[in-house]
Parts: C-alpha cells; sequence; structure tokens
C-alpha cells in the first residue's frame, strides 16, 4: 500500500479534521479541557516530527489521539499534585480509553460542542471555543478570525473555559426535553463561524470549517431537521462563492453573477439535503433559508427566478421568526414581482436605521424610481455601514453611478435594475 | 456535587411593591412547595430573604480601629434580596432550580458556583 508522503502540510490539514475529535475524547477521559488541549497539540508536535520519515499511521487521527492519552498520563504521573485525580477518573471509566479509535467517538465531539456552545457562556465565548477546540484553530488564528488582539482572545479563551471548569457545566448531549433550546446556539454559533468568512478570501478557513463543522453535526443528528437545513443553506451560499467577487474584488451582486461557475456539486448536495427536509415536514428557519437558496439555484437568471416560490418562502418563515430583517428579505423578493413603489412601501415600516443592507435596498428601490437624489443618500449611508471593504467599494459604485447618470431615463436600460440583497 | 448560590436582586423602592393578599399568599405557596421539593431531592442548604438594603450595616478595619457604618456596602440600584444555597450535580441541574425559582419569584435569579466545591 503506497501511503501518501507527510509533509507538513498534509499533517497541517490532518490536524484540523482530526484534532476536535481527539480534543473531545480526551476531555470526557480525563474531564479537563486544557490538559486535553495541550496533550493533542503536543502529540502533534511529535507527529510532525515522525511522520515525515516513518510514513503516515493507517490511522492517523487514533494515533493522535493514542499519543495525547499516553500524553496525559505521563504528565499525570508526574504531577504529584494530580495524582488523585487520576486516581479518580481512571477508576471511574476503566473502560473508557480503550475504545477511542473506533466510530463511537462520533458522540464525543457533540458533547463538545453542547458544552463550547452552552447557553451561560456568551456568543463570543461560544465561537471562540468551538474554533479553539473543535475546529483545531490556534488562539492567534481566532483573534485574527475576529480582529481582536491575540491577548484579548487568550483571556477570552480562558476565562470561559475556566467558567466551564468552576460552574460544572455538564459535558453531555442535552436530553431530547432540551434540544431545542440547546441546538439553538450551537446552530447560530456554526452560521456566525460562516458569516465571519463572507468578507473576503481570508475567510475561507472560517467558512470551511463552519461546514466542516455543520457536517460532522448533520451526521452526528440525523434527525434534526435544522442541522440539515444549516448543512444545505451553506452549502447552498457557499456554492456562489467563486461568482461574488470581481477580480478587482468588489461585490457581484446575485443578478449579476456568471452562474456557469457556482459550483455544482454543492448546489446539487444542498438541493438533495433540501428535499429531504421537505419530505421531512418539520420547517424550520434554517430549512426555509435553505430553500430560498435552492429556488436561486435552479434559476438559469434572475429574470428565469420563481419569485413566487421565494415569497412564499418568506412568508412562511416571517411566520416562524418575524424579524425585521427576514420582512426586509421579504419585501425585496416581492420588489421583484411587484415593483420598486410596492416594496418601498413596506420598507417605510422597519427599523433598520443601523443596517447597511437595508439602506442598499432603499437605494435601489429609489434608484428603479429615479429618485436620484434621494437614492444617493441611502447609498451613502449604506457605505458607510458597511461591514466589509468589497460591499463598501460596490456601494459607492453604486454612488457613482446614480451621481452621474443622465437625465432621468435615458440609461433605463442600465440602471432600472432591482439590486436582490438576499444573498450574493 | 457543586455548590451554587442562587440569588435575586431587588432594585431599592420596588421591594414593597403592593401585592394583593391573593397574590401573597399564592407566590407564598408556590414558594414553600419549590422548598419541598428542593429538600426532598437533598439540594438544599440553606435559603433566606433579607430586608432593604438600608437596613444593613457596614464593619471594617480602618488602622486599629474597627469602624462601624450604615450599609450597603456596594453603592448600587438593585441590591441582594433573597437566596437559596443548593447542591446540584452541575450547572445544568442548578439552571433547572433556578428556573423553577424565578417562576415562582417572577424575578430573575442569578446562578453562581461555590470556589470551594468545584473541580478545583
Amino acid at each position: 500500500m503506497n501511503l501518501p508522503i507527510a509533509d507538513d502540510a498534509l499533517i497541517g490539514r490532518i490536524f484540523r479534521e482530526e484534532s476536535g475529535r481527539s480534543v473531545a475524547t480526551l476531555i470526557r477521559i480525563f474531564g479537563d479541557i486544557d490538559l486535553a488541549e495541550d496533550a493533542v497539540q503536543e502529540a502533534f508536535a511529535v507527529a510532525l516530527r515522525k511522520w515525515p520519515i516513518a510514513g503516515l499511521p493507517p490511522n492517523p487521527g487514533g494515533w493522535i489521539t493514542t499519543t495525547a492519552r499516553h500524553r496525559v498520563i505521563d504528565h499525570l504521573r508526574r504531577e504529584a499534585r494530580r495524582r488523585e485525580l487520576m486516581g479518580q477518573q481512571m477508576g471511574e471509566k476503566p473502560n473508557d480509553a480503550s475504545g477511542e479509535e473506533a466510530g463511537t467517538v462520533q458522540d464525543e465531539r457533540l458533547r463538545l460542542i453542547f458544552t463550547c456552545c452552552h447557553p451561560a457562556l456568551s456568543t463570543e465565548a461560544q465561537i471562540a471555543l468551538t474554533l479553539r477546540l473543535l475546529g483545531g484553530l490556534t488562539t492567534d488564528e481566532v483573534a485574527h478570525a475576529f480582529l481582536v488582539p491575540e491577548p484579548t482572545m487568550a483571556k477570552r479563551l480562558v476565562r470561559a473555559k475556566h467558567k466551564i471548569k468552576a460552574a460544572h457545566i455538564p459535558y453531555r448531549v442535552p436530553t431530547e426535553a432540551e434540544l431545542p433550546e440547546r441546538l439553538r446556539p450551537v446552530l447560530a454559533v456554526l452560521y456566525l463561524i460562516y458569516n465571519a468568512g463572507v468578507g473576503g478570501p481570508p475567510g475561507n478557513g472560517l467558512r470551511r470549517e463552519a461546514i466542516r463543522l455543520s457536517r460532522a453535526m448533520a451526521g452526528l443528528m440525523p434527525d434534526e431537521a435544522e442541522v440539515a437545513g444549516l448543512l444545505a443553506l451553506l452549502l447552498l451560499t457557499e456554492s456562489r462563492w467563486r461568482a461574488r467577487f470581481a477580480a478587482d474584488g468588489s461585490l457581484v451582486l446575485l443578478r449579476d453573477q456568471d452562474r456557469a461557475v457556482w459550483d455544482r456539486t454543492m448546489i446539487e448536495e444542498g438541493q438533495a439535503i433540501v428535499r429531504a427536509c421537505l419530505r421531512r415536514d418539520r420547517p424550520g428557519p434554517y430549512q426555509i433559508q435553505a430553500a430560498i437558496n435552492a429556488v436561486h439555484a435552479d434559476a438559469a437568471s434572475m429574470a428565469a427566478t420563481d419569485w413566487n416560490q421565494i415569497i412564499a418562502l418568506y412568508d412562511q418563515l416571517l411566520a416562524l421568526s418575524p424579524t425585521p430583517v427576514v420582512a426586509l428579505n421579504r419585501a425585496v423578493a416581492l420588489g421583484e414581482v411587484r415593483g420598486p413603489r410596492a416594496a418601498l412601501a413596506l420598507l417605510d415600516d422597519l427599523h433598520l436605521e443601523d443596517y447597511h443592507l437595508f439602506h442598499a435596498a432603499r437605494a435601489d428601490l429609489l434608484r428603479r424610481l429615479r429618485r436620484r437624489t434621494d437614492a444617493a443618500r441611502a447609498y451613502a449611508r449604506a457605505a458607510g455601514l458597511a461591514p466589509s471593504d468589497a460591499e463598501r467599494a460596490f456601494l459607492l459604485g453604486r454612488l457613482e453611478e446614480v451621481q452621474s447618470a443622465p437625465a432621468d431615463g435615458a440609461r433605463q436600460n442600465r440602471i432600472d435594475r432591482p439590486t436582490p440583497i438576499t444573498g450574493t | 456535587m457543586t455548590r451554587y448560590l442562587l440569588s435575586t436582586y431587588v432594585a431599592d423602592g420596588e421591594a414593597h411593591k403592593p401585592m394583593t393578599k391573593e397574590q401573597i399568599q399564592h407566590s407564598w405557596r408556590e414558594i414553600s412547595a419549590l422548598e419541598g421539593e428542593m429538600k426532598s431531592a437533598r439540594a438544599w442548604v440553606f435559603s433566606g430573604r433579607l430586608h432593604d438594603a438600608d437596613t444593613a450595616s457596614v464593619v471594617r478595619v480602618s488602622g486599629s480601629e474597627v469602624v462601624t457604618t450604615d450599609g450597603p456596602f456596594v453603592e448600587a440600584r438593585e441590591h441582594l434580596g433573597g437566596f437559596y444555597i443548593i447542591d446540584a450535580a452541575d450547572l445544568d441541574a442548578a439552571l433547572d432550580w433556578a428556573a423553577k425559582v424565578t417562576r415562582a419569584i417572577s424575578a430573575p435569579i442569578e446562578v453562581w458556583p461555590f470556589a470551594d466545591s468545584a473541580g478545583e
């Protein structure tokens, strides 16, 4: 058998994929997050030395877990202070240490994500812990992704881990009765991780990580329709990634995207999940958003999009989560069928003054109604609030366009187009 | 087992929000039923309700002298109004008790682990 050459890149990839599982297993065995993290880190350091010479072991993940476990045991033996702890924990579950190379370990990651996303922790802490412990990101990488200094992130992680220990946040999968309340923050964290990566190519790792963890969750909780819905939503959104940015890095809207470069494999997987969700008929917000994206993925062009279907899905979404952002998206979709005036009237009732996409949507509707001064003001407002350079560049471009447009009507073909804001 | 403090805060001046006799009785019945439940589950360690914060006094050492002053120590709009001390298997179990308490008294409950009972 020809094993692949174990270079640093391959070992790095294995680390990303396997460390969460190893850390989760070790936390279960030893009941200590720091101990588990350090040991898995050490085991990978050993792998970096050994594997390039000896080749990859048949089951790299299992090798890491076993090596890390031995590290912890050595460590505990050395530390007299911890001797009592070792006696207790090793004595309590004498069989636990043997099974981790097999498939049963899967559950360990499930326990860990519910601990990381416990509602008693702040959302920021939930995200940081999930990326650090399950995603195997270094503290520095997590800090970088969320634009905070490394020491701040390190402090946040230390504090969160201390709370888990001190307050005795359990390490287990919630019961059926608790699940709806406890699953919500888990899915929200995965979605937030994905969205933290949509600003541009530097976010590639975060989006990949969110999809990888969602896929793992969907495999571990096959009965939870919303978990599948989240995975489908992420896949369908990600399928458009290559079409989202122009060569100069600015944003390309859905209507202007080259649909030929959409990733068909992701679309097919996402749509298959959406169909399975429809058959299951237990709709939830993630599933409906996935379904909306599935409708877009079906359409050969903006004009060929089944907008009535999309509006019906937004109606359903609005009934489940009546938030102004959902209402905004619904209004924009409605504008595609009934025109900008109808959509603008709906927007007037929404209170989203600080949301850049609200102003972007308004600007676009105003532009289509040829109220150019109002449109320019709204574009400027949207650009001022835009969270990423790509979006800001796009909005400023539109602002310039609307300001320099000749007399009303002359460039109608060019500018009389709606700007969809429901994903790009 | 971890020991937790479940505490509730009252805003100054709100402590004597007028309640009807029925409301008081209803609330009292719910609270004593809950305490009974805590006791039979062996979760209850101690509980109590406090008078208003302006009944509190503060004692401190100043140089070699012990000085007593009018309290409370922390100048805040809200003060500790009452508490439970319970033992629970983990935070989720403690949060379940807290959920019952908050339903009975219609006020938010803060759940704090004791430092000498957890993993360390």
